[in-house]
């Protein structure tokens, strides 16, 4: 299981405050699990590519959300899509 | 051997360490893998961007790259685009949008179009026009009649063909296409018209032309003949003094009269026809003075010029 600490020290420069911060405004939704915090490899490739937006495309904190909404909603619709793909080909 | 790595951000070769990382950051945003999961190919151009960015941001191996000490593939990076291969499967959801519905609930997109091409299924739809093509003898388009069609399917057409019909003309048929769907109308049978040649009479739009042979003496003398026509033989007179493409018009025997369009007629070619060899003719020739002696080729040799 991966949790904050095993994530803080997977990337260098991740701090456990930018991580809290981060899920505390739902940018990153580990599972709870008692008092520990499970991160599954969608997760920890979220943590990735904000790391990435933020310190190697220069993308700041405050405009991170809108970022992270549009993806989402790309993704959303990808998904949908993909679905919609699958239905097909069973009815037909 | 990699791209060089000035090309591949676009930069001189005297770029500063910020024009480099703001040549960088342009690029990278633009093809980050995970801000574009539609296209296959941004995967590979960030990674080159990246390894680019990677040997030049660090101005050490920058200069053992200028002096020629190292080339341009830089060490392995972990490639960019993780993400979206988790984001694109179904454990995405974890940051979609709420209502997404789950892998078998279809939502409101799904409801959407199935719903409309259920509908679109149980309307009433109309039947297809066929096409056909009907071969119509030339008399019977001269006249009229009712030809029948045998379709594909074995049913029986009548199909009233009006006088005066030509080649290329399509009758419609109501109701007798492809059937309709769901209570839908049937379609309508398109039948193409061709009409066969014949081998004495010509259509001149409503009007018909033969060549009529004639003899010598009938030519000469004139007198009662019986000429052929599409409505059963008619008795003509013909002048005396007629002569080879004089044409005798007989009124009405041509197309016949259908709604506005009057009946045409029928125009008959004289052609004489001197026969088989006659003794007494030759005799009569050969003793024969014309009384106007006239020369029928004169100035056909200038007009031949």
């Amino acid at each position: 299981m991966i949790t904050l600490e095993i994530l803080c020290i997977h990337f260098a420069a991740l701090t456990p405050d930018d991580l809290r911060r981060w899920i505390a405004e739902g940018y990153v939704r580990p599972e709870a699990a008692g008092d520990e915090l499970h991160f599954r490899e969608i997760d920890v490739e979220r943590v990735r590519l904000i790391l990435e937006l933020r310190d190697e495309l220069a993308v700041n904190e405050e405009a991170l959300p809108l970022v992270l909404s549009l993806l989402d909603q790309v993704y959303a619709l990808r998904r949908k899509l993909r679905r919609l793909g699958a239905a097909v080909d069973e009815e037909g | 051997m990699a791209d060089d790595p000035y090309a591949v951000l676009g930069v001189p070769r005297d770029a500063t360490q910020e024009a480099i990382k703001a040549a960088y950051r342009k690029l990278a945003r633009r093809h980050h893998p995970d801000l574009n999961p539609g296209k296959p190919d941004a995967e590979a151009r960030f990674k080159a961007i990246a390894a680019a960015n990677d040997l030049l941001s660090d101005p050490e191996r920058r200069a053992r790259f200028d002096r020629g000490e190292i080339d341009a593939a830089g060490q392995e990076r972990h490639p960019a685009g993780g993400y979206r291969h988790h984001a694109e499967a179904e454990q995405g959801e974890r940051y979609g949008y709420r209502g997404e519905g789950g892998a078998g609930g279809f939502d409101d997109i799904f409801a959407e179009i199935f719903e409309a091409r259920r509908r679109a299924e149980s309307a009433p739809r109309p039947g297809r026009d066929e096409a056909y093509r009907l071969a119509v003898p030339f008399l019977s388009a001269v006249r009229g009649t009712t030809e029948t069609l045998t379709l594909p399917d074995g049913r029986v057409l009548s199909v009233k063909i009006p006088p005066g019909i030509e080649s290329g003309q399509v009758l419609r048929l109501r109701g007798q296409g492809g059937p309709g769907r769901n209570g839908g109308p049937p379609g309508d049978a398109l039948i193409e018209i061709a009409v066969a040649d014949h081998p004495i009479y010509r259509r001149d739009g409503r009007d018909l032309r033969m060549e009529l042979p004639v003899t010598l003496k009938e030519a000469v003398l004139g007198g009662p003949l019986v000429v052929p026509t599409p409505f059963g033989p008619v008795r003509a007179n013909l002048p005396r003094h007629s002569d080879t493409g004089r044409q005798i018009r007989l009124r009405g025997k041509g197309v016949a009269a259908h709604g506005d369009g009057a009946a045409g007629d029928l125009f008959l070619t004289l052609r004489v026809v001197v026969g088989e060899p006659d003794a007494a003719l030759e005799a009569f020739l050969r003793d024969w003075v014309p009384e106007h002696p006239v020369d029928p080729r004169a100035g056909l040799e200038e007009a031949s010029r």
